[in-house]
């Protein structure tokens, strides 16, 4: 298997070379990057395993920009065959595949090892992997680096312990690091986490000791994603011929129908029948000519929208919920738009707005982007979610923007979009492409939440008016009142203060009575014209 | 008809009786008032003045629209009411504005936010209390001068005023100008002179024009405020002294005669008080053009503005006469104006000696 090793030994010096385009650029980041991968990791393993995740994050300062990040699960554990391999070594794992699968987080499964990369190159220190399944006994803590040259594990200590958790993971990676106060922080991350996983619990202790807590809102585990073929629409040329050459299939035929998402034997049949291909062939034997011009015909068949149910989306009741449960907030409204499709990958997005609380009135409202229930804190300018939001006119949803800008006010806006294949801008997986297809749900998704905040808006402002045309007509009485106490005494000027507020008060009562009255029969004080004065 | 102190004091005190018992009967408290727009504001043909028609509004307290205005209306009344009781010294409607302004108690605005709001409603309690700013203590600020053979007594102060000896400046027009604060006294007069300008004053008063023709020279300096009005309409009515008016040639020289004549639609409710329905206009007319040969030079095209409003003047009723319409259809196709000052290029006792006299003499004004 030289060319295989040839390439993971490549992988591990690209990273090494190319950290930056893994979202490895600065302490800072890095770190951010680190607790995402980690979190990400045990939410995968706890959902696949069909647990309710509860995570505990911890950075413990370790010198002058070096931290240790502790990320412990109670996920399924790994076995001992596949333990060391699955933290030791790049592009190992369940997850890296190209085409079709399921929705996860990482999308790519260069993540958690990278970390220990990472670690490896800034600090020089093994990472502390120690993982337990239920059937284990005890559970097995490694000591690990990554060989760069092999891409393989280098394990430097390997004992058994016992362990109070039934399973579960814990990693330990020690890095250089820099903790940043603003919205990249690693607080932020996990309070962002929190929102879109009701489902989990959280518990983060910060790098000066604080702990913070992010409990479980819902008990109900999302639905699960199911493993799905690829939709012929989304498999690019190089991937369809990788996949042509290393088929069971015995003829192309059967290569389409069972290889592929939504591909019945009629379909297949059209579209070999305008490539003109006989559906008898061999799939390893087709020339280049023969495989470009079956995806030609791929491009232009009709075939039915993948099926959506390889997504798990947060579910809007869910969503609401932990959004409440996050923030101190007057109102909120989520919408989970029906799954629908771009370049044959499904896709969902959902959206939730919340209003007022404690919410800052002033500023520009808070945006907090999601793919796969993972936030994105970076390039936020490029993110098509950002461009969806700018593009709306908010002054007509109850909020303030000038065209092109972050509407102001005191709101929450919370995207996020589910999909087998989320369309990232870069390697660093932080902002969202400008799919045709999925700006127009974003945009959908975000103005019917916006109708209900307008509505919601515009009630509150009716009913503030209201109360502020009472406090009007109190101020007014007291003024009027004294006047007319004024007018009907002789010689007033004469008259004590508090003898013309003696006449007055019973005015004024008589006023606000009958302001009152007319409150409560419902009939309101007519909102008459001006007078035209000149 | 005029009021005593002690009648407007009446007047308020049963504005503010009225408001009580609404008050009490659980009942949305209202101020009536005449109309004070354009549209009600009519020409008397038999009395040839601007009178303010019998359209009155009401100004209610549970109404979102009024309240405010509402409120503002009976404060100037209960403060006016005090003032009139203790015997005060006059004070300007900028000065009541400062008396009054003040924060509302439990809310983020002031009683009045600037003296734009407190005008208006001062003249509503005029036409309200059917009185006149001057008997409600309030004193407009007066911008006019005069003199001429009369003396006046001013009683507030019980200055007897000779008007033949002011010099070059003139006496000033008292801010109030009734019977109960100007007595007329000794008087040779024989007529009222008001010219528009101030200028043409001044060269006229230099002149001792007065005093050869034995009239009152008297100017507004451009549109007469009230009490300028209200002075040349007590000269005329009192001591029946014909009125003339010597303005620009031009449409705002028209109106400004017409208001001495029979008031503004503004102040309606003032004409009956401050009009001189006999009033004539002196010049300089269409004819006089011709006649003293003004030069070219000293004609000014009238632009479109000045045009809409020759029309607008030519459209109002108390310029329906004949010889008015005559008039403003030459100047129309001729479509130039002068102003009164240009007549000194024909020398600078060119109107002293020569215009004014024989207009007079001869009687040819417009009516």
């Amino acid at each position: 298997m030289a060319d295989t090793n040839h390439k993971q030994v490549s992988v591990a010096e690209f990273f090494e070379k190319n950290r930056h385009l893994l979202g490895f650029n600065n302490p800072a980041k890095a770190l951010l990057t680190s607790v995402k991968e980690a979190v990400d990791n045990s939410l995968d393993a706890c959902e696949s395993a069909k647990i309710l995740p509860e995570i505990f994050v911890k950075i413990q300062e370790m010198g002058e920009n070096r931290y240790k990040l502790i990320v412990e699960d109670n996920g399924p554990g790994l076995p001992k065959k596949v333990l060391a391999k699955a933290f030791g070594s790049l592009l190992f794992g369940s997850k890296f595949r190209s085409t079709g699968g399921k929705q996860g987080r990482g999308q790519q499964g260069i993540g958690i090892s990278a970390v220990i990369m990472y670690g490896q190159l800034t600090t020089g220190k093994p990472a502390i992997i120690i993982s337990k399944t239920a059937k284990e006994k005890q559970a097995r803590h490694h000591k690990l680096h990554i060989d760069i040259k092999t891409n393989e594990p280098d394990i430097v200590e390997s004992t058994s312990k016992d362990w109070t958790k039934d399973h579960g993971t814990r990693i330990e990676v020690i890095m250089e690091g820099k903790i940043t106060k603003a919205k990249q922080s690693p607080y932020e991350f996990i309070k962002q986490t929190a929102v879109v996983n009701p489902h989990a619990d959280m518990e983060y202790i910060d790098h000066e000791g604080k702990k913070h807590k992010f409990p479980r809102v819902s008990n109900k585990l999302p639905k699960a994603a199911k493993e799905q073929k690829p939709h012929p629409h989304g498999v690019e040329f190089g991937i369809f011929k990788r996949m042509s050459k290393s088929t069971s299939a015995r003829s192309v035929k059967s290569f389409l129908t069972k290889d592929f998402d939504k591909v019945g034997s009629g379909t297949a049949n059209a579209i070999l029948k305008a490539a003109e291909i006989d559906g008898r062939t061999m799939p390893k034997l087709l020339d280049d000519d023969q495989i470009h011009s079956i995806h030609k015909s791929i491009a232009e068949a009709k075939i039915m929208n993948p099926s959506t149910d390889c997504l798990s989306p947060i579910g809007n009741e869910a969503l609401a919920k932990s959004l409440e449960s996050e923030y101190d907030l007057e109102f909120v409204k989520s919408v989970t738009r029906r799954p629908t499709v771009y370049r044959g990958f499904p896709f969902q997005v959902e959206v939730a707005i919340g209003y007022g609380g404690e919410l800052d009135a002033e500023g520009s409202v808070t945006m907090n982007r999601f793919a796969n229930k993972v936030p994105l804190l970076y390039e936020e300018g490029s993110c098509a979610i950002t461009k969806a939001i700018k593009g709306i006119s908010w002054r007509s949803y109850g909020l303030s923007n000038s065209s092109g800008s972050m509407p102001t006010g005191p709101a929450i806006i919370v995207v996020h979009i589910a999909s087998v294949w989320v369309p990232f801008t870069s390697e660093s997986k932080a902002a969202v492409s400008n799919y045709p297809n999925i700006s127009k749900e974003l945009k959908l998704a975000i103005q019917e939440c916006a109708r209900s905040l307008q509505q919601y808006v515009k009630r509150k402002q009716r009913a503030g008016l209201e109360e502020e045309k009472r406090k009007k007509f109190r101020g007014y009485s007291s003024e009027v009142a004294i006047a007319v106490a004024k007018l009907i005494s002789n010689e007033s000027y004469k008259i004590a203060k508090k003898d013309i507020d003696k006449t007055a008060e019973p005015i004024q009562e008589k006023l606000l009575a009958t302001a009152e009255t007319m409150y409560a029969s419902g009939k309101e004080i007519d909102e008459g014209e001006e007078e035209n004065d000149e | 008809m005029t009021n005593s102190k002690k009648d407007i004091i009446a007047k308020l005190k049963k504005i503010g009786e009225q408001l009580e018992k609404t008050i009490k009967e659980n009942d949305n408290p209202e101020i009536t008032m005449p109309v004070r727009t354009l549209t009600n504001a009519y020409f008397d043909e038999k009395d040839k003045l601007i009178r303010l028609g019998d359209k009155r509004q009401s100004r209610t307290f549970f109404n979102v629209g009024q309240s405010r205005k509402f409120m503002q209306t009976v404060l100037i009344a209960a403060q006016i009411k005090e003032l009139l009781e203790q015997d005060k010294p006059s004070i300007s409607t900028r000065q009541l504005y400062y008396i009054l302004k003040h924060t509302i108690e439990g809310l983020k605005e002031n009683t009045f936010e600037d003296q734009a709001e407190s005008d208006p409603v001062i003249e509503d309690l005029e036409v309200a209390a059917d009185s006149l700013r001057e008997e409600l203590g309030l004193e407009p600020t007066p911008k006019g001068v005069f003199c001429g053979p009369i003396t006046y007594k001013d009683v507030r102060t019980g200055d007897e005023i000779n008007c033949r000896k002011m010099g070059t400046a003139g006496a000033a027009i008292p801010a109030n100008v009734e019977p109960t604060a100007m007595e007329f006294q000794k008087s040779e007069a024989k007529f009222v002179l008001v010219v528009e300008k101030f200028a043409v004053w001044n060269i006229l008063n230099q002149m001792k024009f007065w005093d050869k023709h034995k009239c009152i020279l008297l100017t507004g300096k451009g549109q007469g405020e009230r009490s300028a009005r209200r002075l040349v309409s007590r000269l005329n009515k009192e001591l029946k002294l014909p009125v003339y008016v010597f303005c620009d040639f031009d449409p705002y020289g028209y109106y400004i005669y017409s208001v001495y004549k029979q008031g503004s639609i503004n102040l309606a409710h003032f004409s009956e008080r401050a009009g001189c329905p006999d009033a004539k206009y002196i010049g300089l007319k269409y004819d006089d053009i011709e006649k003293y040969k003004i030069p070219k030079t000293n004609w000014i095209k009238m632009n479109d503005q000045d045009m809409k409003r020759l029309k607008e003047i030519q459209n109002y009723d108390w310029f329906k006469k004949k010889e008015w319409q005559k008039e403003i259809e030459k100047v129309k196709k001729w479509g130039w104006k002068v102003e009164s000052d240009s007549l000194v290029s024909l020398g600078i006792e060119f109107m002293g000696e020569k215009y004014l006299p024989r207009v007079i003499k001869e009687a040819d004004f417009l009516d």
